[in-house]
């Protein structure tokens, strides 16, 4: 067992001169500790430095439902991964480089995941029998020998930030919830990283409680110069800035994109965007960052549940506002009879499903991609509605905005698929000319379409019916959930109407492929295999696939942000290739959508772990299949 | 609610739809859309500013027969749909049309939580005890022991009472009117009208197919002067064909007794809708035939800021204080970096 037993910082820093730093492609990092820990918060700033110092940047948080499940069980570790490279990247990472753990839990829960002889750093401290008992080890890790395959750094960690602060003023509680600073100097100093944004964030975030900030900032740098000083290892590391596309850049989450892609179609088209809403895992962050916007005229509502949250939207977009709702699996099912008097009133209507492992309450802090059957299929009657997915967290700002756009031009409800990975994973985002966005055009009638007076239901070439709003004069007009007759919106109940209406409502949202993005082919436009996937699965198939390319292999990969309707060009591609396989985190949905479609004999690889998909799996399960004759 | 100076003078009429009105012969319905249409004009609101949002119900086909702007929706959820529209353009006059079941049932925790944020929307509830549109199960206002179709051994769920929830829901406008009293009716719904902020109207309301004459105590001429007390603000609660009773408190208990003698009128509890404490209007609606006679008219008519009102004020303070947004400003919140 290579280890090595550092000792308290007693010596004056030292500078970094002489040692040798080893230049490294990319880093993948994981600090672990109790959900009270505050991993989350270093992990953040851990990403923020890397983007701004320039690495290309992936993180994968990942944490329990249990605000705080009791101190140090396996149930109340909260992880954040961070992945910062020279190159393009686009996952979190498979394995990790480096793991800090800061008790036994915490080692227990993420030592699988560590790349033999990566390091593993141990907060001492924390591996007391009691600790070791919570996290059901019968023997001490760090004496058994269990940990030989790593290189194991044995720190005490909740002793050396005490004897940092001793001076602060602050009681020991206060100081030992700083020793996450401390683990986070640690790191810096390993990856040669910039202390300086999380010392300006420190004194931001804190300058209230000038001890606190203090306390913290010293925290930071007493890491930082330890790892220095102990000479914890012979050499330090160093990622180098990332050679991507030029432009000013961001970083930004998945619901941060969202969130920001809906205000940018309101402004767009000069619009209230009114956001109805219940908080759910994960998609609460939506309305944080929304209900800050409220000089964009965002009026974001918290309403009593998550069918007042859908109505009132429903409400707001027949008064001419963009009316959105958000939620995930369960609230988006409890949502789903106002889904259809939005079909049915043919207002616009932007849905946002931050999908979470199911079924039920299921896994709320996980990811999972099981919620398409319901976005396509999931109501009573025949009740179309678009369905978008975001492939990326920034992504997310597009398909929100074109979900926006869409909901505008035809009339109609449209729902977005995100989750939970994309929703709270980060990545740099390279910040968009505003005018280059597709415009918005928003119509509003003011007199009549009709010499018999407003007919509500009279529609243009692409079936789409004007959107008069109250407050006009002359238009007054009723809709509702009763079937409609064509043109004049009266309620009818005609057999031959509600066939023509449910034909016209299907006709419009299958003609809006028309106005979708051509299909976009990765890799040989004709070969051995098609990997299909969507959502936030996109960075791992990505990269499976390139690596499947450079092996020599006629791999392609499609990523569908298009789910309902497909592309035009989506069944044509699919007999291109030998085999299609369908990679998906749920057991088949999209696989039997493009089965059923297309008649295309795809397979399938389903993974249901609440995780994401690893490249090296995807890479496997490739390299079977095109074995297979 | 919008007061616009210009609107030529309309009438009744111009406010029906075109539609065909589909309620039974004899529905109390007719009565309670007859004064709403009579009490629109008066209002100097221009008809294309007026909203009416329903459920599903009898009285959720309500929206159809008016001729301004109307939205249907579904079983219950008509508050949610009204406070969107309201939330988007306060400058509408909007109504909710609903019923015992749609609004009490179904809708229960939407008409709660529109009330208690003083949603500036006009409730008017049709309590006529019984599902009528799935024709006639128990509802949840039916009385104990009931016999329905779905009930044929008696209900055994106590009911609700609609002002009691309102009041408990800190409604800031409480009323109860009777269909066929067409007068009060029309007084009542032109001071919902008025209020400035959530105001929730009980209709008691016949539905002479499936609970024909619930409410006749209060409608039949030769009792209802027995069993229902008008209530006047700053008035004390006096009733009876020849007004010879009042309503007294007995510490918290209200109890009927005869005027003349050593009882007068000062006696009597005097009705105080203004009152900020809702004690009052709570205890009068708690008052049931047969034991008592029914208050009907203003329970409570308090002033309190408007869930529109404080939405404005804050995006009107952020805008000063901040500057109107700009798509700009949204991507640069946080640190942004240049990459060459």
């Amino acid at each position: 067992m290579s280890t090595t037993t550092a000792t308290p910082a007693t010596k004056e820093p030292q500078g970094t001169n002489g040692k040798k730093v080893v230049e490294l492609r990319e880093a993948a990092v994981r600090l672990a500790g109790d959900s009270g820990d505050g991993m989350q918060l270093v992990g953040t700033q851990l990403t923020n430095t890397s983007a701004i110092f320039g690495n290309d940047i992936s993180t994968f948080p990942d944490f329990p439902a249990e605000i705080r499940a009791p101190a140090g069980t396996l149930a109340g570790v909260s992880g954040f991964q961070i992945h910062f490279s020279s190159e393009d990247i686009q996952t979190p990472g498979d394995k990790v480089d480096a793991l800090i753990a800061m008790n036994p839990a915490a080692l227990k829960v993420n030592i699988r995941d560590v790349e033999v002889g990566g390091i593993v750093i141990i907060n001492e401290d924390a591996f007391t029998k009691s600790d070791l008992a919570k996290a059901h080890y019968e023997s001490n890790p760090l004496e058994d020998g269990s940990l030989d395959r790593y290189r194991v750094v044995r720190i005490p960690l909740s002793r050396l930030t005490a004897d940092a602060l001793k001076e602060t003023g602050l009681g020991a509680k206060a100081i030992d919830r700083c020793k996450n600073f401390f683990a986070l100097g640690i790191v810096y100093w390993m990856y040669d990283r910039p202390m300086e944004p999380t010392l300006k964030w420190i004194a931001d975030k804190f300058g209230k409680n000038p001890a606190v900030s203090e306390a913290n900032a010293r925290a930071l740098k007493s890491g930082y110069y330890f790892g220095e000083t102990a000479e914890l290892f012979p050499v330090s590391y160093r990622v180098a800035k990332a050679k991507i596309p030029p432009g000013r850049y961001r970083k930004i989450t998945g619901n941060e994109a969202t969130a920001i892609g809906l205000v940018t179609a309101s402004c767009k088209c000069s619009k209230t965007l009114f956001y109805g809403t219940y908080p759910i895992t994960p998609a609460s962050d939506v309305l944080h960052q929304l209900s800050r916007y409220k000089n964009y005229d965002v009026r974001t509502f918290q309403a009593e549940d998550e069918i007042a949250a859908i109505t009132s939207a429903i409400g707001a977009s027949f008064a001419g506002a963009i009316g959105v709702t958000a939620s995930a699996g369960p609230g988006i099912a409890l949502k789903t009879e106002a889904l259809g008097l939005a079909v049915m009133t043919e207002l616009p209507l932007v849905i946002i499903n931050v999908q979470r492992g199911g079924p039920s309450t299921g896994l709320p802090t996980k990811t999972e991609q099981s919620d398409l059957w319901q976005a396509v299929h999931g109501r009573n009657g025949d009740t179309p509605i678009p369905v978008l997915a975001a492939a990326t967290p920034g992504d997310c700002f597009h398909m929100a905005y074109e979900a926006v756009r869409l909901a505008i031009r035809y009339m109609t409800p449209v729902l977005v698929l995100t989750d939970g990975y994309l929703a709270n994973g980060a990545e740099p985002w390279r910040i968009p000319d505003p005018d280059s966005l597709p415009a918005i055009e928003v119509s509003h009638p003011n007199k009549p379409n009709d010499e018999k007076g407003y007919m509500p239901y009279k529609r243009d070439d692409h079936l789409v019916r004007p959107w008069a709003i109250p407050g006009t004069a002359g238009l007054e007009h009723r809709i509702g959930g009763l079937e409609k007759q064509d043109v004049s919106g009266n309620v009818s109940y005609d057999a031959a109407n509600h066939h023509h209406m449910t034909m016209v409502r299907l006709n419009k949202v299958l003609g809006m492929a028309r106005d979708f993005p051509k299909l976009e082919v990765d890799g040989p436009a004709q070969g051995d295999l098609l990997v299909v996937g969507w959502g936030g699965t996109y960075g791992s198939i990505n990269m499976a696939v390139r690596h499947m390319r450079e092996k020599g292999h006629k791999v392609a990969h499609v990523h569908l942000r298009y789910l309902y309707p497909f592309q035009k060009e989506l069944g044509t591609t699919l007999r291109g290739y030998r085999k299609v396989l369908v990679p998906e985190l749920n057991t088949g949905q999209l696989r039997q959508l493009l089965r059923g479609e297309f008649l295309v004999d795809a397979v399938g690889y389903n993974k249901i772990q609440g995780k994401p998909f690893l490249i090296s799996e995807l890479e496997q399960v490739m390299t079977g299949l095109l074995s297979e004759k | 609610m919008a007061q616009t100076g210009t609107t030529p003078l309309l009438t009744p009429k111009d406010f029906a739809s075109d539609q065909e009105i589909r309620w039974c012969p004899g529905c109390g319905d007719y009565s309670i859309l007859a004064q709403v249409k009579k009490v629109l004009p008066t209002l100097g609101v221009s008809r294309e500013k007026v909203v009416f949002v329903s459920g599903i119900g009898c009285s959720s086909r309500f929206p159809y027969y008016m001729n301004t702007y109307g939205f249907h929706g579904i079983h219950g959820r008509a508050p949610g749909i009204a406070t969107g529209i309201s939330a988007v353009n306060p400058e509408l006059q909007v109504w909710v049309a609903t019923g015992d079941g749609d609004g009490l049932s179904i809708g229960g925790n939407h008409l709660l939580h529109a009330i208690r944020r003083n949603v500036n929307i006009k409730i008017l509830l049709f309590n006529n005890r019984i599902y009528g549109l799935t024709k006639g199960q128990y509802s949840p206002t039916s009385e104990l022991g009931k016999k329905t179709k779905s009930s044929p051994y008696g209900t055994i769920d106590y009911p609700l009472h609609p002002l009691s929830v309102a009041i408990g829901a800190e409604a800031t406008f409480v009323a109860r009117t009777i269909d066929v009293d067409v007068k009060h009716l029309g007084m009542v719904l032109e001071r919902a009208a008025r209020h400035k902020g959530t105001a929730f109207v009980e209709i008691y309301q016949d539905c002479n197919v499936f609970n024909h004459d619930a409410f006749a105590y209060a409608t039949d001429k030769d009792v209802k002067l027995d069993n229902v007390v008008y209530l006047e603000h700053g008035k004390p609660l006096v009733f009876g064909k020849n007004r010879e009773k009042g309503i007294r408190l007995n510490n918290m208990t209200p109890e009927v007794v005869s005027l003349g003698g050593d009882i007068k009128e000062d006696d009597l509890i005097f009705q105080d809708e203004r009152s900020d404490n809702p004690a009052l209007a709570f205890l009068l609606s708690r008052m049931h035939y047969p034991e008592y006679p029914e208050p009907v008219g203003v329970f409570r008519a308090v002033q309190r800021p408007t869930f529109e009102d404080r939405l404005i004020e804050q995006i009107n303070t952020a805008v000063q204080k901040q500057g109107r947004g700009r798509i700009e400003d949204l991507f640069d919140d946080g640190e942004t970096w240049v990459v060459e």
